[in-house]
């Protein structure tokens, strides 16, 4: 697999622990389209920050992101243009959704309090590696097991099997 | 060393002999539900091709009667699916209609030993058939149709050890809100219920826990099987049954003790169940405009006949709007003919058409600006069911429709005595 290119360079916004899947991506947004469900992303914790988000900025998350619902939060956060997602840890069913939709997700101890909104993160995806760019310190994260780690770089679920002819191609 | 329920499970599934916390295996699924949301306009994509029909089941729950025209086009592109793979096991909306796991309770979907997915986080409540049942997302459900097959990174797990009777007005609602309230979350982990008390609960009861287990974001929830257990699965399904036990010496994350019979009515209050449940004395006496029954957690026949016990001979408080969904026809069916549904109708209750409704925000109940609303269902973050400054306290059957009853929240052992 040539795959995608896993290495990010971006000015963190900052969030929370326990971010749940109804603030990404809530009910009120669930009929609209793709594009149009990413602009309500914390519409009801952060209103107007989705709009404020610029392509490659990366976000930083505390215990427990992404907790609850199964829904396609993760593809929200991927279509705001938000390069990667490091977090003190993700939540099981979240993390499946970030490989499923392609959308670079690591967990990475001890981020949370190394950076201060704005700042640039550079991020190593393959070797789950944070720097701060500001103050060069680097951390050290939890690298996505090999096969995971596969899925992403091809691309997530549905181009998977779309190539596999199991799925048709998008309409 | 031994496994853990979930580990065993992992082992037999994955073709392999040990699992242990840490690893990510490939396993065989033996039953993949679809539900309305997966054939969403916006989340839909094709299939040309399944593993086999026969371990698939589709229900439409989320949204029935269909209230917008996207939800009824989910339907629409749900019936030529099923059509098109002649898939058996299909709960459109009308007679076999429910939330979807209710339909493995009530048609004995899940067998112990089985990997069961769908894509709704409250999945493992089929965990209560001694089986691993996971939420997973829709591309994963997509996935497992085609391939037959998913991944899990096996977590370590926590063991519960039920002992006890709970009290009269208590409920097993009750007993997970006091885990919730009081070891928070459980991300990454599995969770396992066994112990003397399991058998003082109906196999309702333990599916409460095993739903609710979805806000600890516990991976696997999965109770031991005993009597009452395979005895339910044999008279709705006609397979073999092989029940999974843990090993006598299985590694655990955690061993703890709940009494059931030292436990009192708590409330979570809105926007997290995990870490924030109080005794109900404590919430006792904030108004409410809205009490809703109903859910994957909390829609059976135990769950509204407790209701009706509690509002039988009374009228509910004006202004409150009192709702209560059956979680299938099949529960419904059984109110009724049990008598209940009169109880509760003369009280002043709405009886909603089987579905998730208002659980999800979706509708049938759903919050304007501003309202309060105390709910049997599973989850009350902000927004959960309607208007983001709307708020949710969560709490049992029994105490939701005490507070129907008076319009502030309540004790409902006030009613029970
Ligand atoms: S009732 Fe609520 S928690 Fe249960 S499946 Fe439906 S939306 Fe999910």
């Amino acid at each position: 697999m040539s795959g995608n290119v896993m290495t990010f360079r971006g000015r963190v916004w900052i969030v929370g622990d326990n971010i749940n899947t109804d603030l990404i991506l809530p009910n009120k947004a669930f009929y609209l389209t793709h594009e149009e469900q990413a602009l309500y992303v914390f519409s009801a914790n952060r209103p107007g920050w989705a709009e404020q988000v610029q392509k490659g900025d990366i976000l930083i998350g505390g215990s427990n992101f992404g907790m609850g619902s199964s829904r396609a939060a993760a593809r929200s956060l991927k279509n705001l243009g938000l390069a990667c997602l490091i977090a003190e840890s993700l939540n099981g069913l979240f993390l499946r959704n970030c490989v499923n939709f392609a959308f670079p997700a690591l967990e990475c101890p001890g981020v949370h309090a190394a950076f201060s909104e704005g700042q640039i993160a550079e991020v190593d995806f393959e070797a789950a590696t944070v720097r701060n760019a500001a103050n060069g310190k680097l951390l050290s994260g939890r690298p996505l097991p090999a096969p995971l780690m596969a899925l992403v770089q091809a691309g997530g679920v549905y181009q998977l099997l779309e190539r596999e002819g199991l799925i048709a191609p998008k309409a | 060393m031994g496994m853990t329920i979930a580990e065993k499970i992992l082992a037999a599934k994955s073709g392999g002999k040990v699992v242990r916390p840490g690893d990510v295996v490939t396993v065989d699924v033996d039953t993949v539900i679809l539900f309305d949301n997966n054939f969403m306009p916006n989340n839909w994509r094709d299939i040309l091709k399944v593993a086999d029909p026969e371990k698939i089941v589709v229900t439409f729950d989320h949204r029935v009667p269909a209230p917008t025209q996207q939800a009824a086009a989910a339907q629409v592109t749900g019936r030529a699916f099923v059509k098109k793979f002649g898939i058996k096991r299909f709960h459109d909306v009308g007679h076999n209609q429910g939330i979807s796991h209710q339909l493995v309770a009530d048609y004995g979907y899940a067998l112990p030993g089985s990997v069961l997915l769908c894509s709704d986080s409250h999945t493992c409540s089929a965990g209560v058939f001694n089986c691993l049942a996971r939420g997973v997302g829709g591309p994963d459900i997509i996935y497992a149709a085609i391939k037959g097959q998913t991944w899990f990174r096996c977590g370590e797990t926590v063991r519960y050890e039920l002992v006890g009777k709970l009290p009269e007005a208590v409920t097993a609602k009750d007993a997970f809100l006091q885990i919730a309230g009081v070891h928070g979350a459980h991300a990454t982990m599995n969770v396992e219920y066994g112990g003397p008390g399991v058998a003082g609960l109906s196999i309702n009861a333990r599916k409460t826990i095993t739903a609710m287990s979805a806000e600890l974001s516990a991976e696997f929830a999965t109770f031991e099987a005993d009597a009452a257990l395979l005895e339910w699965i044999s008279a709705r399904n006609p397979a073999p049954i092989v029940p999974v036990t843990a090993d006598a010496d299985a590694k655990y994350h955690a061993r703890r003790t709940v009494d059931l019979s030292a436990l009192e009515p708590l409330v979570a209050l809105p926007d997290s169940v995990v870490n924030n449940s109080l005794p109900v004395a404590k919430t006792a006496g904030t108004r409410i405009d809205q009490a809703y029954i109903g859910s994957c957690a909390n829609g059976t026949q135990d769950d509204i006949e407790l209701a009706a016990r509690v509002v039988r001979g009374k009228r509910i408080a004006s202004g409150v709007r009192f709702i209560v969904t059956p979680a299938s026809q099949t529960v419904y069916r059984d109110v009724v003919a049990s008598g209940v549904v009169q109880v509760l109708l003369d009280a002043g209750a709405m009886i909603a058409p089987p579905t998730c409704g208002a659980c999800g925000g979706g509708h049938m109940g759903v919050l304007g600006p501003g309202e309060v609303c105390i709910t049997s269902t599973t989850r009350n973050f902000k927004g959960r069911m309607g208007d983001p400054s709307s708020q949710v306290y969560m709490a049992s059957p029994a105490t939701v429709a005490a507070s129907a009853l008076t319009g502030v929240i309540t004790d409902p052992r006030e009613f029970l005595q």
